[in-house]
């Protein structure tokens, strides 16, 4: 049989699998739709140094492989150290509420194509299926599978489209940014003039109730601090872009809204990495200390953060201070409803010959099935529909101590 | 029934009314782009000659504060200077978009600048891009791509951005004494984007011995692009079976000729050309007849245009792509009035908050893509919910704050969708209850967002 088509069979089937024996063990006990946990997913693009982030620091062939970038780490667990740009961090990491994959990978190989694996990472197919081929995401997908749930379940929220949320299942897409009045005779003759383009209408009658429906709950979120210029690594500080999405995040998680997914950018550090990375890490620490402040006690104590990349980059700093694209990576995960304080994935070595294609670090895991099990221990969800159906062809393995 | 010279205007240009003299039919398209190029005398921008002084200036202004930190005026001096050329070089590029009888030239302009997408990296540098634009797309536009490619790709703009000015050859001289070595990333991208497309057949070898062919390239202020041997990899280089050598920027500009050639770049321009002007899926005919102009002549890019407006496919009634929120608002602008003196004597503050902001928020933060990729341009990624929300909240507020007195709404919906304009649209924006709103109607309408 042709395995790509078996596979886009089987995602193909998903869709209109709604009442189909596959899905009995979801949980509905606490319930319609998909109960009280949350899941929030940080699409990091331009392939984060993970590396970097967690450093192998007291194994012998790291300080040889980036003689420039270990200063200043935080000791985590075994051999492993934090980056200082996400120090601020290290409360979290002491209350179980923090933990890192390392060493994982989407089965995205050899090209090192942003843009390729960036397509892959959201699709969350595998190499056998074409990039750009499958027309939905894995977080869309997901929600596929679960009946009964509303458009304000899941949110893809920012300014550009997030290829992770689009598809047939139920969930929105909206920035924060939009302010949009109409008068009530305006929104019928939009609403007449859009009547015959499915997709002016769909998104246009969206972009309407949105507005409205947000504008009245926006006004009780609190305004983000002014930007403070001079920072040290690691210090809390505001990112207004970044508030105002996390700000709208939690709001909308502390009412119905059980998934949210953005995107965040800067990844990509060719050179000068020490100075490079620490942009992105702030907003990317920011984006977790701000969510747990701004989602209350109750609602981070049953959130799960997932922030995946593209790929790793090469484990060997290139000739301007910074590195290239690669291959295996690491994941961060953030929450209250996390079993926090580890650094999970076995760990391949960092010998010559232990490396993917000589230059990356070796992925021992697939970034799909801890993406998988994340939703296995929130949700419920059974183990066919998540290897068939929302990551077609994976095989999640053996279930790690991911959730609390 | 869209009649061809509306549907010239709509598809390959900013949109209706159609501009005075404006070239409709492809054989007077053509020859308007192999003409001279007159939009950019009458809105001229600085390129690197005028840029470069500017750059040499925030360098002793950096080494000013260097020696004495509360030394920042030659600095300040020379970042307020850049932020006016790149301040002018928006404008100019709005301008002429919205004067130019020659619309297909500017889409093509910004088509191709897309498609060698570079960033400024610090304040001064925000003058490189438009530099990039003046002095390697606009006289490339109608030309071979092979000489595009060379001069863009070997721009300070592309050489910082993609940091080749930090690639060093590990085993040359420069890079023994000092244990520097190679950059992959303009090589990668070289590949990737701008010729042969991530779905041709090279390999992780093909990246790195052209990232060793690209060193000895680095820039500066004082001098712009240059060649330093002493940085250059020593020995020859093989990139796709094909092995170059020799010295300084020879071997380095016959690669990038020979890629130029390559079918599976003819390939991938054709579809992108395709996939720009008609369609997010556009018919495989259309995109070989394109690639084969391009393959027959050379790399031509003038044949390669002849055989997209030749096509039949180039003109279905269908409009099933969306003007990207630049081109929206540049059409939009077009059509309520506004001429390119308006835009360059619009104030700073009303030009973020009724363009450029206004952009961001649909999806296109001007100077600020994403990735060396560009922006994002299928139908699904511009009309989103919020993307069509922001251009909602835009056709309905903004105009009134730009032109004294609104057109009468219906007046308006014939001039700005000629034989686009549908009866639903027609029949509500004679139902709005002010002309703000009726006019916010038809620039929100599908009519006008697609093309």
């Amino acid at each position: 049989m042709d395995r790509r088509f078996f596979l886009r069979g089987l995602a193909g089937a998903a869709c209109s699998v709604t009442a189909a024996p596959l899905l009995t063990s979801v949980t509905f006990a606490q319930g319609a739709g998909l109960g009280e946990n949350r899941l929030v997913v940080v699409i990091l693009r331009g392939g984060m140094d993970g590396l970097d982030v967690v450093r192998p620091l007291d194994l012998p062939d790291f300080a040889r492989w980036r003689p420039s970038l270990s200063e200043g780490s935080l000791p985590l667990v075994g051999p492993f150290a934090l980056h200082p740009g996400l120090s601020g961090l290290s409360g979290l990491w002491r209350a179980g509420e923090l933990g890192f994959v390392h060493a994982t990978s989407t089965p995205y190989r050899d090209k090192r194509s942003h843009f390729d694996g960036q397509i892959l990472l959201e699709a969350g197919t595998g190499m056998d299926v074409e990039a750009g081929a499958s027309r939905d995401g894995w977080l869309n997908r997901m929600l596929q599978a679960v009946p009964g749930l509303r458009a304000d379940t899941a949110y893809a929220i920012g300014r550009e489209a997030l290829p992770l949320l689009a598809g047939q299942g139920p969930s929105r897409s909206w920035t924060p940014e939009v302010k949009l009045t109409l008068s009530a005779q305006s929104q019928l003759l939009l609403d007449h003039i859009y009547h015959e383009d499915a997709l002016f209408r769909d998104s246009g009658a969206e972009a309407m109730a949105l507005s409205e429906a947000l504008s009245l709950a926006q006004m009780d979120a609190p305004e983000a601090p002014a930007q403070d210029q001079a920072a040290m690594p690691g210090e809390d500080r505001p990112h207004p872009d970044i508030d105002r999405l996390v700000d709208f995040a939690a709001l909308r998680l502390r009412a119905e809204t059980r998934i949210a997914a953005f995107s965040l950018n800067g990844w990509d550090t060719h050179r000068g990495q020490r100075a490079a990375l620490n942009r992105p890490l702030s907003r990317l620490q920011r984006v977790v200390l701000r969510l747990r402040a701004q989602a209350g006690a109750e609602v981070w104590g049953r959130t799960v953060l997932i922030a995946m990349t593209e790929f790793g980059r090469t484990v060997r700093e290139n000739g301007s201070g910074g590195t290239d694209h690669g291959t295996g990576g690491a994941m961060l995960l953030a929450g209250g409803a996390l079993r926090g304080g580890q650094v999970l994935g076995a760990w391949p070595g960092l010998a010559e010959a232990d490396l993917y294609a000589g230059r990356d670090l070796m992925p021992t895991s697939d970034v799909r099935a801890w993406a998988a099990w994340a939703m296995r221990g929130l949700y419920g969800l059974d183990r066919a529909v998540l290897e068939g159906a929302v990551f077609p062809g994976l095989d999640m393995g053996a279930r790690p101590a991911l959730i609390l | 029934m869209i009649d061809r010279p509306s549907l010239a205007a709509i598809r390959f240009g900013f949109g209706l009314p159609l501009p005075e003299g404006a070239p409709v039919e492809p054989a007077m398209m053509l020859a308007a782009l192999a003409g001279p190029d007159l939009a950019a005398f009458d809105f001229p921008a600085s390129g690197l000659a005028d840029v470069l002084p500017v750059l040499q200036a925030a360098q002793a202004g950096r080494m000013a504060m260097r020696a004495a930190p509360e030394d920042r005026a030659a600095y300040a001096a020379a970042a307020r200077e850049a932020a006016k050329i790149a301040d002018i070089a928006t404008r100019s590029q709005f301008a002429r978009a919205l004067d130019s009888p020659d619309g297909f030239r500017e889409r093509l302009v910004r088509f191709w600048a897309d498609h060698f997408t570079t960033k400024p990296r610090n304040r001064p540098e925000t003058t490189l891009p438009g530099a990039l634009i003046e002095d390697a797309i606009r006289p490339h536009v109608a030309g071979r791509f092979g000489d595009m490619l060379e001069a863009a790709v070997l721009h300070p703009a592309m050489l910082a951005y993609l940091d080749q000015v930090a690639s060093v050859g590990p085993g040359s001289r420069f890079g023994k004494r000092r244990g520097r070595g190679l950059n992959e990333n303009l090589a990668r991208e070289v590949l990737e984007l701008h010729t042969l497309g991530v779905g041709a057949g090279y390999g992780q070898t093909d990246v790195r011995e052209m990232a060793e062919l690209l060193t000895g390239l680095d820039a500066t202020a004082a001098e712009g692009a240059l060649f330093r041997r002493e940085r250059a990899e020593p020995g020859p280089e093989t990139v796709l079976g094909k092995t170059y050598s020799g010295e300084g920027m020879a071997p380095i500009r016959a690669a990038l000729q020979d890629l130029a050639q390559r079918p599976e770049t003819a390939l991938h321009l054709a579809r992108k050309l395709a996939v720009h002007f008609v369609a997010d899926d556009p018919d495989p005919d259309l995109v070989g007849a394109i690639a084969a102009a391009y393959r027959q002549s050379g790399g031509g890019l003038l044949a390669a245009y002849e055989a997209l407006l030749a096509h039949p496919a180039a003109w279905v009634q269908t409009l099933g792509k969306a003007r990207q929120p630049l081109d929206f608002t540049l059409a939009a602008l077009r059509a309520l009035g506004w001429r390119g003196r308006d835009v360059m004597a619009l104030g700073a503050r009303p030009l973020r908050r009724f363009i450029l902001r206004p952009m961001a928020v649909m999806g296109q933060e001007w100077g600020r893509p994403n990735g060396p990729d560009g922006w994002p341009e299928s139908l699904e990624s511009c009309i989103t919910p919020q993307g069509l929300g922001a251009r909602i909240a835009w056709a309905m507020e903004v105009p009134d704050r730009l032109v004294k007195t609104l057109p009468d709404p219906e007046d308006f919906a014939r001039t700005a969708l000629g034989p686009a304009a549908d009866a639903r649209l027609l029949w509500a924006v004679a139902r709005a209850e002010t002309r703000r709103e009726g006019v916010g109607l038809v620039l929100a309408s599908p009519a006008f967002n697609r093309r």
